[in-house]
């Protein structure tokens, strides 16, 4: 065998590991997810949108804005007066249904006396996730063709004025959204200004966990590899105390990460005060203190449970090369709810997907904020106790590793069997 | 004399592979016994057992007249434990370290252990420098200072002087005997036949799990007919 044959057979023996490999294919396995994702949203823009229409204009550009409407769009309601308006908002609901269209009755007299005519638009918004307003953008979509075609009459006719032509239209908007109206805004405004509040949280959990993660991973694969972890076992000390002491330093450096990175975003969200003219406050969406404390304790809670599940890993670090691999899980479960919450509302995801995002205890402090605002406090205070039970089992089970062999010796034998791992024997 | 550690028909596995296959001795009250054998005979994994490190799979084993099972709290109380190739937490000074360890006790000995810890240690101005700077020698006689100032009743020894000098070896046995001569019980596991032959009291030698030969070294030696502990060895392990 040659000198190189030799190293290369001996390089990828070493290298033809599962920690390898195991990295790769989740990132594999995400990406062939969200691809799934991504597909289902372009045929979602496909799909005409679904609408109500109120058409109480008898004129020609009235006429012409119904006809786009109905040309491009699933109409699911057809009404002709004002009358129709809370009927017309009830079946589009029940049809899942984007917005609820009314075109007033001097709307095309409005147009020919210079004057840009007004479309009443109540909008029917389900999520505040950024693909939750993929319907309401079709629809808007469908407006400004609308729009569109009344400007290119308008000069067909001659009676030009370039204000109005260019833009022919006004709205006046409502948004209804969990069971409140928003007047004055559309979907568009107030997911914006949701995930703006909404952003903070996701953000610090994620770089929480995986900083104090890191830490205590590391931590235990060093205790390992320098052989002060067997020290330690052999002193007087609870292996209760051993963990829960681990654990709440690395909390205890995670939240002061955490109050310096909030400081920073705090004075960048402070600067938003209203959305659309309204003040927030006014609005509804303002968090109270109390709001605060719950989404403090959310934190806390997760951060701890999250801290547990590292310290499981960790217990299974041989030394810091494999603690570095063993972070990419934890790492991994703080981007998946990061993400979901960003693009959806946990309220709009598939059954399964909100099981999913239910079971990753990071998802429950970065929910937190939205949820309050629309004072779902029932789904908050359901997450806090799932939370709490799973940080209590998690570290219930680190103590039982603590007490058991499995810590210095690794991996049982029918584990490593099952992975074909080769063990080393410990002496 | 009182049996300070009392071990019968002790047995441990690695999943399928049998690490120690029912092994039997006692060490008495101030004695120094020394478990000798090959690399991979069983005598880390017997120490770690007895440390309260690892679980038994057979067989009984009673510390200072505690169950090592049953009452393995009370046994960490009045052991000490050095691990072959130990380290100390690196960022901390030789003297952090010993203060952390014995701030694990009982708070009024704590000054004290680590002033004898310090003397143990015997690093002079050193103590007061990081771990990561100290030589594999000065890390040992802090992990011997560490082990010994406990002033604990068992002091359980792996390889005590592996991997030292021929200066800091014989510092550190000098070291064990003088601890042992103040009542502390001292077993300890080597593959260093002269160096059990001038340390230990009694010797056990252990190859693939079993205990094949125990008793004084003098009286091995005389029995085998030979003139030092290594040749006792080959010749138990030949027949």
């Amino acid at each position: 065998m040659s000198g190189l044959s030799n190293i290369l057979k001996k390089e990828i023996r070493e290298l033809l590991t599962i920690q390898t490999f195991l990295p790769i294919i989740l990132i594999a396995l995400i990406f062939g997810s969200m691809g799934n994702s991504i597909h289902g949203i372009t045929e979602q823009t496909k799909t005409p949108p679904i609408i109500g229409l109120i058409n109480e204009d008898n004129g020609t550009l009235g006429n012409i804005t119904a006809s786009v409407l109905h040309s491009a769009a699933t109409v699911v309601y057809n009404g002709t007066t004002d009358a129709d308006t809370q009927q017309g908002l009830t079946t589009v609901q029940q049809k899942n249904g984007a917005a609820l269209i009314i075109i007033p009755s001097n709307f095309t007299t409005d147009i020919q006396s210079n004057k840009p005519g007004s479309l009443r638009i109540y909008w029917v918004m389900k999520g505040a996730g950024l693909f939750d307003t993929i319907p309401s953008s079709t629809v808007e979509y469908l407006i400004t063709a609308a729009n569109t075609q009344i400007s290119k009459t308008l000069i067909t006719n001659q009676s030009v004025n370039a204000t109005v032509v260019l833009d022919p239209t006004t709205r006046i908007e409502t948004t209804i959204f969990k069971n409140r109206e928003f007047t004055g805004l559309s979907p568009t405004v107030i997911t914006g200004f949701l995930s703006t509040q909404s952003l903070l949280i996701p953000i610090v959990m994620m770089m929480i966990i995986i900083m104090a993660g890191s830490i205590v991973i590391t931590s235990m694969a060093l205790e390992k590899e320098n052989k002060t972890l067997e020290t330690l076992l052999t002193l007087p000390v609870k292996r209760t105390s051993i963990v829960t002491g681990k654990i709440a330093a690395a909390a205890f450096i995670g939240l002061i990460l955490a109050v310096i990175y909030m400081a920073g975003m705090s004075f960048y969200l402070g600067g938003v005060t209203s959305i659309g003219g309204t003040s927030i406050g006014n609005l509804g969406l303002a968090l109270t203190t109390q709001d605060f404390l719950i989404i403090g304790l959310s934190l806390f809670i997760t951060l701890i449970a999250g801290l547990s599940l590292c310290m499981l890993l960790g217990s299974f670090a041989k030394n810091y090369k494999s603690a570095q691999t063993l972070t990419f899980p934890i790492t991994m479960l703080a981007l998946i709810p990061m993400f979901l919450t960003m693009f959806f509302d946990y309220d709009t995801l598939p059954p399964a997907l909100q099981a999913l995002t239910f079971a990753i205890p990071f998802s429950h402090p970065m929910m937190a904020p939205r949820l309050l605002m629309f004072h779902d406090y029932v789904l908050v205070a359901a997450g806090l106790i799932y939370v709490t039970i799973f940080a209590i089992i998690t570290i219930s089970i680190v103590v039982w590793i603590f007490k058991t062999d499995r810590l210095l010796t690794g991996s049982t034998s029918k584990w490593a069997k099952v992975f074909k791992l080769r063990r080393r024997r410990p002496f | 004399m009182t049996a300070t550690v009392q071990v019968t028909n002790l047995v441990k596995n690695y999943g399928s592979f049998q690490a120690i296959k029912g092994i039997t001795f006692s060490v008495d009250e101030g004695e120094i016994f020394g478990l000798i054998g090959p690399n991979g005979a069983g005598k880390t994994t017997a120490l770690r057992v007895l440390a309260t490190l690892l679980t038994l799979n057979g067989g009984t084993a009673t510390i200072l007249g505690h169950d090592l099972v049953k009452d393995a709290s009370e046994i960490r109380k009045h052991i000490s434990y050095l691990p072959e190739d130990a380290g100390a937490y690196k960022t901390l000074t030789g003297r952090a370290y010993l203060q952390f360890i014995a701030n694990f006790f009982e708070a009024h000995h704590a000054r004290d252990m680590v002033k004898r810890g310090i003397e143990i240690a015997d690093l002079g101005a050193r103590i007061d420098d990081r771990v990561d700077t100290y030589s594999k020698g000065m890390m040992r006689r802090l992990l011997v200072g560490r082990a010994l100032m406990t002033n604990p009743q068992l002091a359980i020894l792996d390889e005590p002087t592996s991997g030292l000098d021929v200066l800091n070896a014989q510092e550190i046995r000098k070291l064990i005997k003088t601890t042992a001569e103040k009542g502390t019980t001292v077993l300890l596991s080597s593959h260093n036949m002269l160096e059990v032959e001038y340390l230990c009291d009694r010797i056990a030698l252990i190859a693939d799990g079993r205990i094949v030969e125990e008793g004084k070294p003098s009286a091995l030696m005389q029995k085998y007919q030979v003139r030092n502990v290594e040749e006792v060895f080959i010749k138990v392990v030949h027949q």
